[in-house]
């Protein structure tokens, strides 16, 4: 399945769940990022990572290895 | 919240809600970015204070708020998103909330800050505090911004469902402050709302729970035992089983399968409360798209990998040329004063004991530190004008893949770079690192960065010993290779410490690095004079107190026994020579004569003798009992190593780094054998053990304060100068190996 750590800038799409649960997962749906949610890829730093999205209308960063853990569906 | 009300017993009786003064407390509480310290500014101007809650480092805002019905204490939570508690900001923010801060009490009133231009984010905690039995105010705050994203809220009918007041604000502008005031005094007045209930079967299980607890003899509040429920394994599941026995944990985990088939407690609460705040959203908030903001349009340059980057490094050059720029000649300035201080109170007082503790012990002591106060200053202004526009956290955007290489994250490179000027504002700048082991981590690496009080230092022992060999047709010279060397060490030593500390004593999960990128502002001067006033605030006084108890623990070193018989001595030389001599030669003679009575008096001194005593401890370096006591007189502050060698040479205390006639005491420097005492090994080793060594009592206060305990600065004090013992130590043996 699609996680959100393949999908290159400009790519967005909605958030299907997550792969594990933990304390990263409950900061990550904390902040939004929760079943159903639409975002967009914005870019990403140098070398690849961190990466940015928008979700919920703000800019959120996070780690290669953080977006892994999440499963999205692509919309565009 | 819950209309069974026999559970929500604290589990002590409920303190009274009031400070000790007597006025009740409102408590301030928002995400990070809502402006809340903005708010918090607008409602209590310059009458606030800082300390650090009991036992941890989380700072305490907290100042006077004037209402029309009397004075309210009003207390700033460090920004959370949730009260999840799986951080020190959150479990504070959890126990003011709860009233477990003794010197605090219960709050009277939770005043809520609430971006409005993210308003379902925000309205997560939000949704949190409502829970609570507490009456609330919600600040309806950065209206301006929303508007500009195209955003309209009903702002009476979100009051309506929240059955709370809700005050539009912008805070930056002082708009709405009146009306906020207004609404915190009715709200003090009337204590009574309806309750809100965001996720049902949640609350009636931790009720139940709380009924089963209190069968059993337990006094618990409900709040608290659904905090335990959906904080699994963590800090408010510990402490409920802490406080009410090990047997509550399986109690808890049997409550937790009643409710989630599968998954987690915590998911059911985001789900939950996401669910409820849609709900909020749909019925109060109407969006008109709009294009890309100014601040989108920002970011396509500051944050682009390529293009950001680029401006990173000029921005940070620019900020260090601005640094010495400005701070130099203020810096100039303050050696004046002191130097014209001492004099004229010198003048003035009757030579003795008294005096010389007043000048070369008070005055200069705390003067070689206050010197470093314009540096520190515009560097701290200049790292909180950049954190208060938004783009710090870009910085640690760009360059959070290039610092995970030593173990630590994107937010320790600004208080890393920061120390190549000062430790101190670097250390101060560290607060911005929300993971307690990786700001520990950056806290104890900052010290190693080529500080600019370590420059004079190099500069001496460089110019005296290191040859100026040219290379590659004068394009490279032996000098400035050493000098980049040393820079690198620190560099070496900075990322070395980090690296080694997150695999030992720092051991830990990794961190996340969720961090939240928000839109550019403009920040408000009076908001970053109020931050810059306390850093400078907490330097002064805090650093300050143990500079100067240093100071003057170093001076009697030097000062005491202070012969008469010496001073005698000297004085029968110098009549002999105002008979035999006149003029310059009489000026001449009657100057070396001082050095030499100034060199004797050393000599004889508390640090004199302390430098023969533990010669022995530091022969291994290859130093006399000159360099020794040096060395320990520089312990305070690493520059006045220069002034105390000019002493020791007997060449006057006046000496700058470049000074021929110290470099050439120091070349010509001999054991009594005819030895010289600066072999090249020696000379090395010398300036490895300033590269690495904490001889910098601010950088030691201040380590103490932002760690909130001696144990962390004592470890960087101990651990730095072993290693600077060390590199020394290995430098002399190299030399003897290779010779």
């Amino acid at each position: 399945m699609t996680t959100l750590a393949d999908l290159a800038p400009g790519r967005s799409g909605t958030i299907a769940g997550f792969r594990e649960s933990g304390p990263v997962v409950h900061r990550l749906m904390q902040l939004g990022v929760i079943e159903g949610q639409p975002f967009a890829v914005v870019r990403t730093a140098p070398m690849g990572d961190p990466i940015e999205i928008e979700i919920l209308g703000y800019a959120l960063s996070l780690r290669r290895s953080e977006a892994r853990v999440v499963l999205v569906s692509e919309v565009a | 919240m819950n209309p069974a009300e026999p559970c929500r017993v604290s589990p002590e009786p409920p303190r009274v809600t009031a400070a000790r003064d007597g006025a009740p407390i409102v408590v301030a509480i928002g995400n990070p970015n809502a402006g809340k310290s903005t708010v918090f500014n607008a409602l209590t101007g310059l009458r606030q204070k800082v300390a650090n809650y009991p036992g941890v480092t989380v700072e305490r805002h907290a100042g006077t708020l004037r209402l029309a019905g009397g004075d309210a204490g009003l207390v700033d939570l460090p920004g959370t998103y949730s009260l999840a508690a799986q951080s020190p900001d959150e479990m504070v923010a959890v126990d003011v909330l709860l009233g477990r801060i003794p010197e605090l009490g219960r709050p009277a009133v939770v005043l809520v800050v609430v971006d409005a231009s993210n308003l379902r984010r925000n309205l997560y905690l939000a949704s949190q505090v409502l829970e609570l039995d507490r009456p609330v105010v919600i600040a309806l705050n950065m209206m301006d911004l929303a508007r500009s994203k195209g955003i309209a809220i009903d702002v009476e009918r979100l009051a309506a469902r929240l059955g709370v007041p809700v005050v539009p604000l912008v805070a930056s502008r002082e708009e709405g402050i009146d009306a906020l005031r207004f609404a915190l005094s009715e709200a003090l007045e009337h204590k009574g709302r309806e309750p809100v209930i965001v996720a049902p079967e949640l609350q009636a299980a931790a009720q139940a729970l709380c009924e089963d607890l209190r069968g059993a003899g337990r006094a618990v509040a409900a709040y608290e035992v659904e905090r335990a429920l959906i904080d699994e394994g963590g800090y408010a599941e510990t402490r409920l089983c802490r406080e009410h026995g090990p047997s509550t944990l399986a109690l808890l985990r049997g409550v937790r399968t009643g409710l989630v088939a599968e998954g987690s407690v915590a998911a059911l609460e985001t789900r939950r409360r996401y669910h409820w705040i849609n709900q909020v959203v749909a019925a109060v908030e109407r969006r008109v798209p709009r294009g890309p903001t100014q601040s989108d349009r920002l970011d396509r340059v500051l944050n682009h990998p390529i293009a950001g980057s680029l401006a990173f490094l000029i921005l940070m050059a620019a900020v260090f040329q601005s640094v010495f720029f400005w701070a130099q000649p203020l810096m100039d300035l303050i050696d004046k004063a002191t130097r014209t201080a001492g004099g004229l109170l010198a003048e003035r007082l009757p030579e003795g004991a008294v005096a010389s503790l007043l000048v070369d012990g008070v005055i200069a002591g705390v003067g070689s530190v206050v010197v470093f106060l314009p540096q520190i200053a515009i560097l701290s202004a200049l790292i909180i004008f950049l954190e208060d526009t938004g783009y710090m956290a870009r910085a640690a955007f760009l360059v959070d893949r290039l610092m995970r290489l030593c173990g630590l994250s994107g937010q320790s490179f600004i208080p890393m770079l920061s120390s190549f000027a000062c430790a101190v504002p670097g250390i101060m700048a560290t607060r911005v690192i929300p993971n307690p082991r990786d700001r520990l981590a950056t806290i104890l690496a900052a010290p190693f960065m080529t500080c600019s009080a370590r420059l004079p230092v190099y500069a001496l022992l460089i110019s005296a010993f290191v040859p100026p060999t040219h290379y590659a047709y004068g394009l490279l010279n032996l000098q400035g290779l050493v000098l980049l060397g040393l820079y690198l060490l620190g560099i070496a030593g900075g990322v070395g410490t980090a690296w080694l500390m997150k695999r030992t004593l720092l051991r830990g999960p990794t961190p996340s690095f969720l961090m939240e990128l928000p839109p550019y502002r403009l920040p408000r001067l009076r908001s970053v004079a109020i931050k810059l006033a306390e850093r400078l605030k907490v330097f002064l006084t805090r650093a300050g107190t143990i500079i100067l108890t240093v100071s003057v623990v170093v001076w009697a070193l030097v000062y005491f026994p202070h012969p008469p018989a010496l001073h005698a001595g000297f004085q029968t030389e110098r009549s002999a020579a105002e008979e035999s001599l006149a003029g310059d030669p009489l000026e001449r003679r009657l100057v070396e004569l001082n050095r030499q009575e100034s060199a004797a008096f050393l000599e004889q001194s508390a640090l004199g003798r302390l430098g023969r005593v533990i010669e022995p401890v530091f022969s291994p370096l290859g130093w006399d009992w000159k360099v020794t006591a040096a060395v320990i007189a520089s312990f305070p502050a690493r520059e006045v190593v220069i002034a105390v060698l000019g002493t020791i040479y007997a060449v006057g205390a006046e000496v700058k780094a470049e000074d021929a006639g110290l470099i050439q005491r120091l070349r010509g420097s001999a054991w009594p054998d005819g030895r010289k005492v600066f072999s090249v090994s020696v000379a090395v080793g010398l300036m490895l053990f300033y590269a690495f060594c904490l001889q910098c009592t601010a950088t030691v206060a201040v380590i103490r304060r932002e760690t909130n305990s001696w144990r962390w600065a004592g470890f960087a004090w101990v651990y730095m100068t072993g290693l600077g013992y060390l590199g020394a130590l290995v430098s002399v043996e190299a030399g003897r190996f290779l010779t």
